[in-house]
């Protein structure tokens, strides 16, 4: 059976702010799922608390609009309660990287099997309007009249950090590339990370105009793909170069075709993804877009299957009259 | 005499007979308490437990309360440091492991200074002697040696040079240096043995057992339990034996086990009663995390555990998995129980079932980490935002934790809520013989499954069984039944967000309802009152053993007292008014500043007595006896 986009929505009004990125994003979300060979059933979408948060009431599949920052935690117990089931994690930049910022690290390095979208706003949507710990130093809001002073995570050096197995950054905008990303993430098996630029058109507007500005975003866009050279530019007259440990971004025709960086989303090691990833700490001036990293390493899920598995097989299933005795017993007669 | 003896069984016929085995003279009696008390590094939980064990196998009742330091490695020789393990056998049904030692093993200074005094004055005295140095003395803060000057006149005093004998005994078993004096926990065991009578027979087989895969450190702990019964045998000064023969307990097979591991084992019973697979999610906390220990060796039942990153995330994986389908559990002690809350409305209010174990400690905040309380049932019972009524049931004993997980997961899937099961640190380290149950008879546990959709073709996740008021569970994985859950409001029915006022009202009295509902779903409170009694006398989770013994102490001095046990606190069982009205004055022991008091004055309208004591260690059994007493002006 193949399914549709239709099939992928509910009878539920959606309630973004006309204009918010939110809606490209599901729009493309339902568009991947009714092209995938995958029954309905088997998906569950878990989300926090916020405005990207409300997502799974409007996906046709099972779902949780939990509570503020837990989703990770409670997707672990879906995903690892039942193996087979396809879990995908919904949250914003506060739901993932304030309340909710120890769950997830905790499940990048588990490697739990499942995908994780962070739609980054780089700000509190739902409660109209704070700073987020995305937003760039400085930033006015209600809650920093005078400029924020926290110092913001990059996501990905984060993610790459908690030693995840997968983490990429797409953009609202892009619905091809962001399609291309929500397709490499599902198939790889364990926690993979997306994170994407969405745009508040509300209390954020054009936080991401340097990579979706006609004008400006073939200046900025730096599109990694496995194995290809790592250059942008409107005319591909920049590359991205070593420079001691570090990677640079250099004009392409100052520098010798075997210093540019080739990407390897495979590589075992994830410095050179981090290193990328530092390319850009926010979506200011050139910024890499794509897939950082892509590695297999064993899945928690799978692996605490394969125990209870081995365990059975070794011992027999458990028998209770079995269990009680375990310690020794006496009788009275 | 004071006797924590069962109510409902008479007195012993002639204790205290004494006889002799060839030249040793040997008094019996019908109980004994034994407390061992070392260095936490000298083994006395490892003494006691094997001691234990042989009671129990040669067929005396028991209970035990085992006292650990907070800190792991309290400096050596220091009063913190200072761990025991305390065991009353007997040969009729008792209840507590008692309130006075007749028998004190001290493996140094520090250790005799903290339970001097509460050995009997006839009590018996095993000593360390060579513990007994200079340094050790200080340590201690004795100025002069007790051993010395008069502080053991009038006790049975025995100074055995453990140490000495422990080398001489472990040599040629292949363990050396300072490694050799750690086997003297089984050369006092081994003497403990003798004087009791018991032979050695169990003990080493455990040890074989325990140790075969080291040989070296097997042989050591063989010879020096040996040793230590020999050393009883030949020891002049060893001319007394005590007897406590085997009790008559009920017909049945019988094990000995903590209230921990009964508890994991009734969350197992219960994901096989319901064919549900388990999942317990848990962040290490004393005294809850045996039970992650115990459940993880449990996998060939389909168990999976899950060690989160903190009680938030435990909360929340456990959830997600009864989302799954999962029989879900969450443990903790008091601190984590605050951390969930947020998790358990969230549960509360989508309609999941899961539960929540809160093994309570001493708190507020870390508290008295190694120590019992019951302070913990308000924030059980009201412990959330909102209104978020749900059901709270506690256990009473070690071996009663294995019936309660059954009942809590009962409650819990059949009226899909969240259930929170009380135990304490009293119940989960102190053990007791059980009768094992008949387990194939213990009841199935039904699961309302959806099973296809409810409403035409579709499925509407919040229509409900007009008898239990619960909705249908439905699992991912189930076609044509795909729906979301939330913590917004939802209208009754569909489920959909829903901001209506009159459906709010109507989903908040929903909620309530159901769980009130549960009252006539469980057994009513049993009393005992054979006298027809003015005075009832409540227990709730584990001050069971110490007000029943109290009660029956009470009984025998004259008291008419009526006595019944609470398991079901939220909601109260349906028969609570007519037994509170039945009596005129009702007296609640609680282990904290007076909670359940409140509760009933607060919900039944009636005068309550609270006798409270929050001082870490249970009640004793005198001490219920004499507040008893001095309410009934005796
Ligand atoms: C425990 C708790 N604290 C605070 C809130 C209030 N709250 C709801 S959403 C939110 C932040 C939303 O920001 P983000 O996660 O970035 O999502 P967005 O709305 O931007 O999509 C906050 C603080 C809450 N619901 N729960
Ligand atoms: S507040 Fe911003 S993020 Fe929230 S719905 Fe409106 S535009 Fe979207
Ligand atoms: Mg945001």
């Amino acid at each position: 059976m193949s399914y549709t986009r239709v099939d992928f929505q509910t009878d539920q009004e959606v309630r973004w702010c006309p204009g918010c990125g939110d809606y490209t994003i599901l729009a493309a979300v339902q568009n991947f799922f009714a092209g995938l060979d995958i029954k309905r059933e088997n998906v569950v979408f878990v989300s926090g608390i916020g405005c990207a948060a409300r997502f799974p009431y409007y996906m046709n599949t099972y779902g949780m609009h939990a509570i503020h920052g837990r989703a990770p935690a409670i997707a672990t117990g879906v995903a690892v309660a039942n193996p087979a089931l396809s879990v995908w994690v919904v949250g914003g930049d506060g739901d993932f990287l304030s309340i909710g910022g120890n769950h997830l690290i905790h499940a990048l390095r588990r490697n739990i099997d499942m995908t994780l979208l962070l739609f980054n706003n780089q700000i509190y949507g739902l409660t109209k309007g704070q700073y987020s710990p995305t937003s760039e130093p400085g930033k006015t809001t209600k809650s920093s009249p005078g400029g924020s002073i926290d110092y913001p995570f990059n996501p990905v050096s984060l993610a790459l950090g908690a030693e995840a197995t997968f983490v990429a950054r797409t953009l609202d905008m892009d619905r091809n590339h962001t399609t291309a990303m929500l397709k490499a993430a599902h198939a790889h098996r364990g926690s993979a990370l997306i994170e994407i630029y969405q745009n508040c058109n509300v209390f954020n507007d054009k936080a991401f105009i340097q990579l979706t500005g006609k004008a400006e975003r073939y200046a900025n866009r730096i599109d990694l793909v496995h194995g290809q050279p790592v250059v942008f530019g409107a005319d591909k007259e920049k590359a991205v170069v070593w420079d001691g440990g570090r990677a640079t971004i250099a004009d392409r025709n100052s520098v010798h075709p075997s210093q540019i960086i080739v990407h390897d989303a495979h590589a075992e090691d994830a410095s050179a993804a981090f290193a990328l990833s530092r390319l850009a700490h926010g979506p200011y001036g050139p910024t890499p877009l794509g897939i950082f990293r892509d590695v297999y390493r064993p899945v928690y899920d799978d692996a605490l299957q394969e125990a209870v598995t081995r365990s059975t097989a070794a011992r027999g299933s458990g028998d209770l009259g079995k269990l009680v005795t375990s310690l020794g017993t006496w009788t009275v007669e | 005499m004071d006797s924590d003896h069962n109510p409902v069984n008479p007195l012993p016929e002639a204790p205290g007979v004494t006889g002799t085995n060839g030249g040793v003279s040997v008094d019996r009696t019908d109980r004994m308490v034994i407390r061992f008390a070392g260095d936490s590094g000298d083994g006395m939980q490892l003494a006691g437990n094997r001691f234990t064990d042989a009671a129990a196998i040669f067929g005396n009742d028991l209970a035990t309360l085992p006292t650990f330091p907070a800190e792991i490695r309290a400096p050596a020789g220091t009063l913190p440091g200072v761990s025991s393990f305390q065991l009353q056998i007997a040969d009729w049904d008792i209840l507590t492991p008692g309130d006075r030692p007749g028998v004190l093993v001290a493996m140094n200074p520090a250790a005799l200074k903290v339970h001097l005094r509460d050995l009997r004055e006839d009590g018996i005295l095993l000593i360390n002697e060579e513990a007994f140095d200079e340094r050790n003395l200080h340590k201690a803060g004795f100025e002069t040696n007790p051993l010395e000057d008069g502080t053991l006149t009038g006790f049975d005093v025995h100074r055995v040079p453990m140490e000495t004998l422990t080398k001489e005994a472990v040599k040629g078993s292949g363990v050396s240096g300072r490694a050799v004096l750690r086997s003297k926990n089984f050369l006092a065991l081994g003497l403990l043995l003798w004087m009791f009578g018991r032979d050695t027979k169990v003990t080493a087989d455990w040890v074989r057992k325990k140790f075969g895969r080291i040989e070296p450190v097997m042989n050591a702990n063989l010879a020096a339990l040996k040793a230590g019964y020999n050393y009883g045998i030949t020891t002049e000064s060893f001319a007394r034996q005590i007897e406590v023969r085997p009790a008559t307990l009920p017909p049945g097979t019988y094990t000995n086990v903590n209230g921990n591991a009964a508890l994991s084992w009734g969350l197992v019973a219960a994901s096989v009663l319901s064919g549900l697979p388990l999942f317990y999610a848990s962040y290490p906390i004393t005294p809850a995390s045996e039970i992650l220990h115990e459940l993880v060796r449990h996998r060939n039942f389909g168990v999976k555990t899950f060690q989160a990153e903190d009680e938030i995330a435990a909360a929340g994986a456990a959830l997600g998995a009864a989302f799954a389908g999962s029989l879900a559990v969450t443990g903790t002690s008091g601190p984590g129980l605050s951390l969930k809350g947020e998790t358990i409305s969230l549960a509360m209010i989508t309609e999941m079932p899961m539960i929540i174990v809160d093994v309570q400690r001493g708190g507020p905040s870390t508290g008295l980490p190694t120590k019992p309380e019951q302070s913990d049932l308000f924030l059980a019972v009201w412990g959330r935002h909102g209104e978020s009524p749900l059901p709270v049931i506690a256990a009473s004993s070690p071996s009663d934790a294995f019936e309660v997980a059954i009942e809590a997961a009962r409650i819990a899937v059949k009226y899909m809520t969240p259930v929170i099961l009380l135990s304490d640190g009293y119940i989960a380290t102190g053990s007791e013989p059980w009768r094992l149950p008949d387990i194939a008879s213990l009841p199935r546990l039904g699961v309302p499954f959806a099973t296809g959709p409810n409403a035409g073709d579709k499925f509407l996740p919040y229509l409900r069984d007009l008898q239990t008021m619960s909705r249908r569970w439905a699992i991912p994985g189930m076609p044509g039944l795909e729906h979301r859950i939330g913590g917004l409001e939802k209208e009754e029915g569909t489920g959909n967000v829903s901001y209506d006022p009159d459906n709010h009202q109507l989903m908040t009295d929903i909620r309530a309802w159901k769980v009130a509902n549960i009252a006539n779903d469980i057994p009513e409170v049993e009393v005992d009152d054979p006298d027809g009694a003015d005075l009832l006398v409540l227990s709730w989770g584990s001050t069971y053993s110490a007000v029943k013994a109290g009660v029956g102490n009470a009984r025998r001095k004259g008291a008419k007292v009526a006595y019944a046990r609470i398991r079901y606190l939220s909601p109260f069982p349906p028969n609570m008014p007519t037994v509170l009205s039945s009596y005129d004055q009702v007296l609640i022991p609680e282990m904290n500043n007076g909670q359940l008091s409140r509760m009933v004055k607060a919900e039944f309208v009636r005068p309550v007595i609270s006798f409270s004591k929050v001082e870490g260690v249970p009640f004793k059994f005198g001490e219920i006896s004499a507040k008893i007493m001095e309410i009934a002006g005796r």
